[in-house]
């Protein structure tokens, strides 16, 4: 039987995904980084200053809430994996800190970061403020201006924000930037990568680093008694929360289910590319050129996706689908009335996804485990927008 | 050993260094005239960007170029049937990122490199480790691969590159991207330590922005090559007698040693 999210090969592939497609100048420090990832890992020490700091400064381990209004409303058991209750508002913390102690264990005393509306820059620079390093973040101009206040709390926390201005100024180009200046300070700076994409070792440590938040749910699920569920669905933009809850699951019976934005759905409109690093599934045009994602949530606006979930598609372990923008709206809604959770807009297409499948992909009396990825008090004042202008 | 490895080993033997201008394609309607330019100044090697939209190893000035020429509705295709209608006497190599080959397919861009008389091919997004494939399909139609090393390249994997590499070794003078500098960044440390495991040619690029760094680059080397700075001219609006007077320049100060 095949073991599923186990190991990368040693150059970093998942099946015909991943790999390491750097500029020679970065070889060194993706090696570096894998050296050093490899060790730490292995380090009783390192794990539970690892576990210590994610336990006392973020919260963990989050609880699983079950859905009781909404469960009835639907015929099935909808257990949600609190995320949004940990330090930061999403599960970027857990990513941050192991990188950040990584960066330390390398003898760096930077980090930069990209970011798209906010969350994973927000957790860069909280990782940075707690173990005393500096942080620059690299955000698209546009999204500067869409997430203002992001903005202001990163710099409190010390941080400082780089607009960049190339292309579409949204998260790709951001990534892009982070890129370009990464090779002018790789020796003294880690590139803090917020998602599970990237070169090796980036996809499968960032996966590694949020696996706790898959461990923790499987093992509250069968410590209140329901065993393991029969699905398991996450929001999909570059996949760190998809991973981490997948990891958890991979070799049980559970269906694994990924769920993108409609307008940014790499594996389901998209076909095999490089770009950052990896070899992945991208939106391309038809001669090669990336495009630009498009979805209510800054955070799914990317026209790639992780390459393990591509292999996971591939390989039909795991099943990928998308949410519009208006189910979307319409389950972060549901979520706050029914249940007193206001959910990010990336967690709100998870849930979107599970309300209208029931009857369909699901069947009544299924337990269905939801992965709230995030907190939506960052997207109260957009959502207020959309639904104002509507009124 | 491809062609571009036996021309380019003859350029050295002969005692001239060698100057590479890097242009990019599609980014005007008379950008061919700029590569014909580039030739009559002086060129041993022309560098033909392809542009991609997400181009990693670009600065300001080429990641604008990219823009432009995009937006006039260049594609990969569109440079190589207009390469193809060149008649130059030097080697034309094309600068890009992988993915627009591997779109492509790699059997299938290799045949269209060669068929528009390209003769090498410069992937700062493809290591060594991932080249397998795409060397195999561009020997087989004598297109070579050049590969860069950079100042933070160790002894060891510059020896495993320059045991691969074709046609020239690209030695990054700094860890930056493409893009005026003006220091003099660590080329004379990456060609002394390419030419301790290589007898290849090395030319030196990123950041050689004026006629006295090229002149400074192939006196450690054996060639200099200059983008930015000459894009820069382009994107000025200083058209092909822009880029024959400023390559002219370079060749000129090359030559005085």
């Amino acid at each position: 039987m095949t073991t599923y999210m186990d190991h990368p090969d040693e150059l970093g592939h998942f099946g015909d995904f991943g790999g390491r497609f750097v500029p020679e100048a970065l070889m060194p420090a993706c090696l570096e980084l894998e050296e050093a990832f490899r060790d730490a890992w292995a380090d009783p020490l390192f794990l539970d200053e690892y576990h210590h700091i994610l336990k006392e400064f973020g919260g963990r381990p989050t609880p699983v809430t079950y859905c009781e209004r909404l469960s009835s409303e639907l015929g099935i058991e909808l257990y949600l994996k609190r995320e949004d209750l940990a330090h930061t508002g999403s599960h970027k913390i857990n990513n941050v800190i192991g990188q950040a102690l990584l960066t330390k264990r390398m003898g760096k005393k930077r980090i930069i970061a990209e970011t798209g509306a906010g969350q994973h820059g927000v957790a860069s620079a909280t990782a940075a403020a707690k173990l005393g390093l500096e942080c620059t973040v690299y955000m698209g101009e546009l999204d500067t201006q869409r997430q203002a206040l992001n903005v202001f709390r990163m710099e409190l926390l010390g941080a400082s924000v780089h607009p960049v201005t190339s292309g579409s100024r949204t998260l790709k180009d951001a990534v892009n930037e982070a890129m370009r200046e990464w090779v002018s300070c790789v020796e003294t700076t880690h590139y803090c990568l917020g998602s599970v994409m990237g070169p090796h070792p980036f996809p499968w440590m960032v996966r590694e680093f949020q696996s706790i938040l898959g461990r923790e749910a499987a093992q509250q699920l069968v410590d209140r008694g329901v065993g393991t569920p029969d699905m398991v669905v996450a929001c999909v933009g570059g996949g760190s929360n998809a991973a981490g809850l997948f990891s958890g699951f991979a070799n049980s019976s559970a269906r694994l289910i990924g769920v993108e934005a409609a307008g940014g759905s790499a594996i389901g409109i998209g076909s095999p590319g490089v770009l950052h690093g990896m070899r992945s599934m991208l939106i391309q045009s038809d001669v090669g050129q990336i495009e630009e994602a498009h979805s209510i949530s800054a955070g799914l606006d990317y026209p790639g996706i992780g390459p393990e979930h591509a292999y996971l598609a591939a390989s039909q372990r795991a099943e990928y689908f998308s949410a519009g923008d208006d189910e979307v709206l319409d389950a972060l809604q549901r979520l706050s009335r029914s249940e007193g959770i206001i959910p990010a807009l990336e967690t709100a297409h998870a849930l979107a996804w599970v309300f209208r499948e029931v009857g369909g992909q699901i069947r009544r009396g299924d337990t269905v485990l939801v992965n709230l990825s995030g907190r939506g008090d960052k997207d109260v004042a957009q959502v207020l927008d959309i639904l104002g202008a509507r009124a | 050993m491809t062609s571009l490895d036996t021309t380019l080993a003859a350029l050295r033997a002969s005692g001239r260094k060698a100057l590479v201008p890097y242009l990019v394609g599609g980014v005007s309607d008379d950008w061919l005239d700029h590569v014909r330019a580039a030739v009559h100044a002086g060129a041993d090697v022309v560098e033909i960007g392809v542009p991609f939209s997400d181009p990693m190893m670009d600065g300001v000035v080429i990641q604008r170029a990219a823009d432009v020429s995009l937006g006039r509705g260049t594609t990969p295709q569109s440079v190589l049937d207009d390469v193809a209608t060149l008649d130059v006497e030097i080697p034309l190599v094309v600068m890009t990122y992988f993915n627009v080959f591997h779109h492509m397919g790699v059997t299938r861009a290799a045949g269209a490199l060669h068929s528009a008389g390209v003769s090498g091919v410069i992937l700062p997004d493809l290591p060594i480790e991932e080249q397998g494939e795409w060397r195999a399909s561009c020997t087989d139609v004598d297109v070579a691969t050049i590969n860069m090393v950079a100042p933070s390249t160790p002894p060891a994997r510059i020896e495993q590159i320059a045991k691969i590499a074709q046609g020239f070794l690209y030695a990054s003078a700094r860890m930056a991207v493409t893009g005026a500098a003006s220091d003099e960044g660590h080329a004379l440390d990456v060609v002394t330590r390419s030419r301790a495991v290589s007898d290849m040619p090395i030319y030196v690029g990123i950041g050689i922005t004026t006629p006295e760094q090229a002149a400074a680059a192939a006196r450690i080397a054996d060639g200099a090559i200059v983008g930015s700075a000459l894009v820069q001219r382009v994107l000025e609006g200083q058209g092909a007698s822009g880029v024959e007077a400023f390559v002219g320049e370079l060749r000129r100060a090359i030559d005085a040693g």
